[in-house]
């Protein structure tokens, strides 16, 4: 077991190809709020490699621990991990946090195993309670929540988009330290050797992490790129119903439904899909899905979670619009 | 079972003539690089193994036009493409995606849709009358009423299990339904070649026969009533069982002066591969139609042996997708060309496959609103005044 | 090369979950088990990796649920041994202990590559890779979309990120990986072949090793979030609907 524990709030910096990943700044955000009820300092932890820039966009922790090599320019469990459990044998802090991501669950996880750390994964809420933390997990893909006490020197992981990201974001400088790079780094065993851009051919329906799927509503293959808009702007693919796919307006590998793919994107946008139960069967566990048809009795508002009662031709052009005011307004 | 081994597979086929009726009669032959015809010689030889590798044995939906017409009557659809397919399954070919899943799900939920075996009773409470279960009612009934998953669990299909229930009730029959008891009966995983899987479901299901004291077997789904009436005896089990048509039909008299409202519109029915061909129904379903009031029925010119298949039969369910990419056409769609042709209103049939088929078909072929399709039980519960308002 | 492949029963899904009277667990009376998804991708990785190299695959799963039906069906799919590990302390251990009992287990047994899914929907206390590798001094990876042996000692995974991005990464053997698919569907096993493969095999068994380490967190509560029921309409002009979704959408945290 590790040391005895401090009152503050580790936020592990998870970034990718020179970018600090958004979910942190939803950590950071709630890991403010966490650090004030706890009376502990809120500390982001940036394991990297030429990573002293990013620490300036961590405005919103109390502390940056940066601390760099070469061996920890890309994510490995191993290499990161060993950083974080060196930083940890002077002390664990109440609350180590990473995101539900495929870095985060990784770090998480053997860090917990390796120090013999009690976890919680999946945290949709996190408040404290009499000087507690109380965690809200998500189970059985959202059909259960479980509330539940994290004791002190605990690593939580918390899935994305459970916090707004806004309250992490500051323009604050934050205070830097750096810290030494652990030994265990020479014996690390994992390496990575280069990043895969998604391939150029066909995209994998079941992996995207919004889709928007159209039906027959969709009318003509001439207006599929409506769909295709809104797709991108959405950071998102195209699906599409069988009628759709029958038409050979999109190929196979982009169905949805029983004779075609089943998939759990976080968003699910539904344009003139009416919701036949087959199309039913392959989107319905979408952790989001929102329909847009213009028949107010569709079934697929049975399974939708928002829904707008439209032509879809009519809806989809000011989305688009206010989805490229919101991202002008970013930039 | 039996007739799916290499041995009845020899002695079944040495007596083929190779005349090919067989490729000839198949509505989808058109796009098999094996035809039966040949299938059979290349297994004679010892050849067969490329045909498993091919996509041959998943084009089969089980219509039984081959077998019907084989001048040597040998058992195509029953054993050949069976054999075909557990020979495959057996060399480790992956069966086409949507197949393996209905079999996954039936060997472990019993039935193809991957649904718990609770939610079974589901429809019945939409179906406005009382529908008792076996192992609540404690005591022998006259019928034994086997649903089969699709009237369960299918929504669009639920509609006509209440419609059934409804009708049942009416004429005062003493019914009761297995619930959450009951599995599939099988026919489209044994005619899918899932030899294995057909032979747990017997003994589940034959296991459940003996436990249960009832009159006959009554059932909405043909499939069901192919495999007790057809495969049963051959595996030592021999139920009593009906077809709803059959049941209803020697009902007539006491269902007609209930017919009260009349269901003004031209219809053709749509003879159903295995209450067709394989079990050679064909007047029942046009004796209870006859007997609704102000119904005109009409003939297809493809009718009754020579009807066309929807493309749903023998796992055809399941390999909607591979006939589409290898076929380039469904059967379901060239179908409701004929009911089309022959100004049908209604498209009227007795299966359960064949309900979402043909209404998907009537939405592919842009044909919507041109004619709706019903099932007899529907139909029947509409001119009994029961008003199941079926939106189309 | 020894593969081991670790299979995790988890709550079957299809039927409602009920919760029970203290409301801190689930309700075991109608409970059924199912192999957890990602194990399923797990142990076809391991298969993939026995048809190309001729690895040895065992399968192992902790005492539970309808475990006897999993590890037969593992055997009847290729798998060399199957080995229940029981009886357990307490039915369904959570991830943390079941990790410190297939870390006793895997200790005496030194396997080359450990192969488990990512994550169990029913993780609550840790994911069973990540854990095993921390508890074993074992390199992990977890989220793998493909593990290929590459020069001797080693191997090559893809390691999935968000939007089709993947870090192609090597680690020296052994290690712990947590597939979360893999390169191809799991296979399907005629039913004969189960059937045939459970009269035939019996399954191997080890004791459950004594194991320590942290409580498992105190559950407070267990409930089912609100049912969503119908889908809350978006009224107004089209401009007020399309303005209303990207607040919901922002809110959900799916536009960055």
């Amino acid at each position: 077991m590790t040391t005895a524990t401090t009152p503050d709030v580790w936020i592990y910096v998870e970034h990718l190809r020179g970018a600090v990943a958004p979910h942190t700044y939803e950590l950071l955000g709630k890991g403010r709020e966490l650090a004030a009820a706890l009376g502990g300092r809120l500390i982001a932890v940036l394991p990297g490699h030429g990573s002293r820039p990013l620490a300036g966009t961590l405005g919103a922790a109390d502390a940056v621990v940066l601390v760099e090599d070469e061996r920890l320019a890309s994510f490995s469990a191993e290499a990161h991990g060993a950083v974080l459990a060196a930083l940890a044998a002077g002390g664990m802090p109440h609350l180590l946090l990473c995101g539900a991501t495929s870095a985060g669950i990784d770090l998480a996880a053997h860090l917990a195993g390796a120090l013999g750390a009690p976890m919680v994964v999946n945290a949709r809420a996190l408040a404290v309670d009499g000087g507690t933390v109380i965690a809200t997990s998500q189970l059985c893909g959202g059909k259960l929540l479980c509330e539940l006490e994290v004791a002190p020197g605990t690593i939580v992981t918390a899935l994305a988009g459970a916090f707004p990201a806004d309250a992490g974001m500051s323009t604050r400088e934050p205070q830097v330290e750096t810290a030494e790079a652990p030994e265990a780094l020479r014996q690390i065993r994992t390496a990575v050797t280069r990043l895969l851009e998604p391939s150029a051919g066909d995209v994998d329906i079941t992996r995207a992490g919004v889709l928007v799927a159209v039906g027959r509503g969709i009318q003509r293959k001439e207006n599929l790129p409506l769909a295709e808009e809104l797709a991108t702007l959405l950071g998102g693919a195209v699906c599409a119903s069988r009628p759709v796919i029958d038409q050979g307006w999109l190929p196979l590998s982009r169905q949805v439904g029983k004779s075609g793919l089943a998939v759990k994107p976080g968003l699910y946008l539904a344009l003139g899909i009416s919701g036949a139960s087959e199309h039913v069967e392959g989107m319905k566990d979408a952790a989001l899905i929102v329909a847009v048809n213009s028949d107010p009795q569709a079934p697929i508002f049975e399974v939708a979670h928002y829904g707008v009662v439209g032509d879809l031709f009519e809806v989809v052009p000011p989305l688009i619009e206010a989805l490229k005011g919101r991202r002008a307004q970013a930039a | 079972m039996a007739s799916l081994t290499a041995d009845a597979w020899q002695r079944a086929f040495n007596a083929c003539i190779q005349c090919g009726m067989c490729g000839g009669s198949c509505p989808l032959g058109h796009a098999m690089d094996y035809l039966p015809r040949k299938i059979i010689h290349l297994a004679r030889e010892g050849l067969v193994e490329p045909v498993l590798r091919s996509t041959t044995p998943w084009l089969c939906v089980s219509c039984y036009t081959c077998a019907a017409r084989c001048p040597g009557g040998l058992p195509i659809t029953d054993v050949l493409f069976p054999a075909l397919r557990d020979a495959a399954l057996a060399a480790g070919v992956q069966p086409p995606a949507e197949v393996k899943k209905a079999l996954d799900n039936t060997y472990r939920y019993g039935n193809p849709f991957g649904e718990g075996p609770r939610k079974r009773l589901e429809w019945t409470k939409g179906a406005g009358v009382p529908v008792p279960v076996m192992a609540q009612v404690k005591r022998p009934v006259e019928v034994l009423w086997i649903v089969e998953c699709y009237p369960a669990y299918h929504p669009r299909n639920q509609r006509q299990a209440q419609a059934m229930a409804r009708i049942l009730h009416a004429l005062g029959v003493d019914f009761a339904i297995p619930g959450p008891e009951e599995r599939c009966i099988g026919d489209c995983e044994r005619l899918t070649g899932e030899r294995g899987l057909f032979e747990s479901l017997v003994e589940y299901t034959a296991g459940l026969l003996e436990r249960y004291e009832f009159g006959e077997i009554v059932t909405g789904d043909p499939h069901a009533l192919n495999t007790l009436r057809r495969i049963y005896p051959e595996l030592g089990h021999r139920p009593r069982v009906s077809h709803y048509v059959e049941f209803l039909a020697r009902r007539l008299d006491a269902l007609r002066p209930r017919l009260c409202r009349a269901v003004t519109a031209r219809v053709t029915y749509h003879d159903n591969c295995t209450l067709g061909r394989a079990c050679g129904v064909y007047e029942e379903p046009r004796a209870l139609l006859r007997a609704i009031p102000g119904l005109t029925l009409v003939e297809m010119p493809f009718a009754r042996e020579s009807a066309l298949c929807c493309g749903g039969g023998g796992g055809g369910m399941w390999l909607d997708t591979i006939i589409w990419q290898t076929a380039g056409e469904r059967l379901a769609d060239r179908r409701i060309a004929h009911a089309l042709a022959v100004g049908a209103e209604i498209l009227a049939v007795s299966c359960p496959f064949e309900t979402s088929r043909f209404e998907d078909a009537l939405k592919s072929t842009g044909n919507e609103g041109r004619m709706v399709v019903r099932d007899i039980l529907e139909l029947l519960d509409e001119a009994m005044g029961h008003g199941s308002e079926v939106p189309s | 090369m020894k593969i081991a492949v670790l299979l995790t029963m988890v709550p079957d899904l299809v039927d409602e979950l009920e919760i029970d009277a203290a409301g801190t667990a689930l309700e075991t009376q109608w409970l059924r088990y199912v192999l957890s998804e990602s194990d399923d991708h797990a142990l076809e990785q391991a298969l993939v990796l026995k048809d190309r190299y001729g690895a040895d695959v065992t399968a192992l799963a902790l005492d539970h649920g309808d475990v006897d039906q999993t590890l037969f069906t593992a055997l009847a799919k290729g798998a060399q041994e199957a080995v229940k590990i029981g009886p357990l302390p307490r039915p369904d251990p959570g991830r943390r202990e079941a990790a410190a009992i297939f870390a006793g287990v895997l200790a005496a047994w030194s396997p080359d590559l450990i192969l488990a899914g990512v994550q169990a929907i029913n993780d609550c206390d840790g994911h069973l890779p990540g854990l095993l590798g921390g508890l074993l001094t074992l390199p992990s990876i977890g989220v793998t979309r493909s593990v290929d042996i590459a020069a001797s000692g080693t191997v090559t995974v893809l390691k999935e990120y968000p939007g089709g991005l993947a870090a192609e990464m090597t680690v020296a053997l052994p290690a712990v990986i947590g597939v979360l698919s893999a390169p191809q569907p799991p296979r399907y096993v005629p039913v004969a072949r189960i059937r045939e493969v459970t009269k035939s095999r019996t399954l191997a068994s080890a004791p459950t090793p004594a194991v320590s380490g942290p409580p498992a967190p105190t559950i407070r509560r267990l409930f089912k979030p609100e049912p969503s029921g119908r889908a809350k309409m978006l009224t107004g002009t089209p401009d007020q609907a399309a303005a209303e979704l990207v607040s919901i959408l922002e809110n959900r945290g799916v536009l960055r």
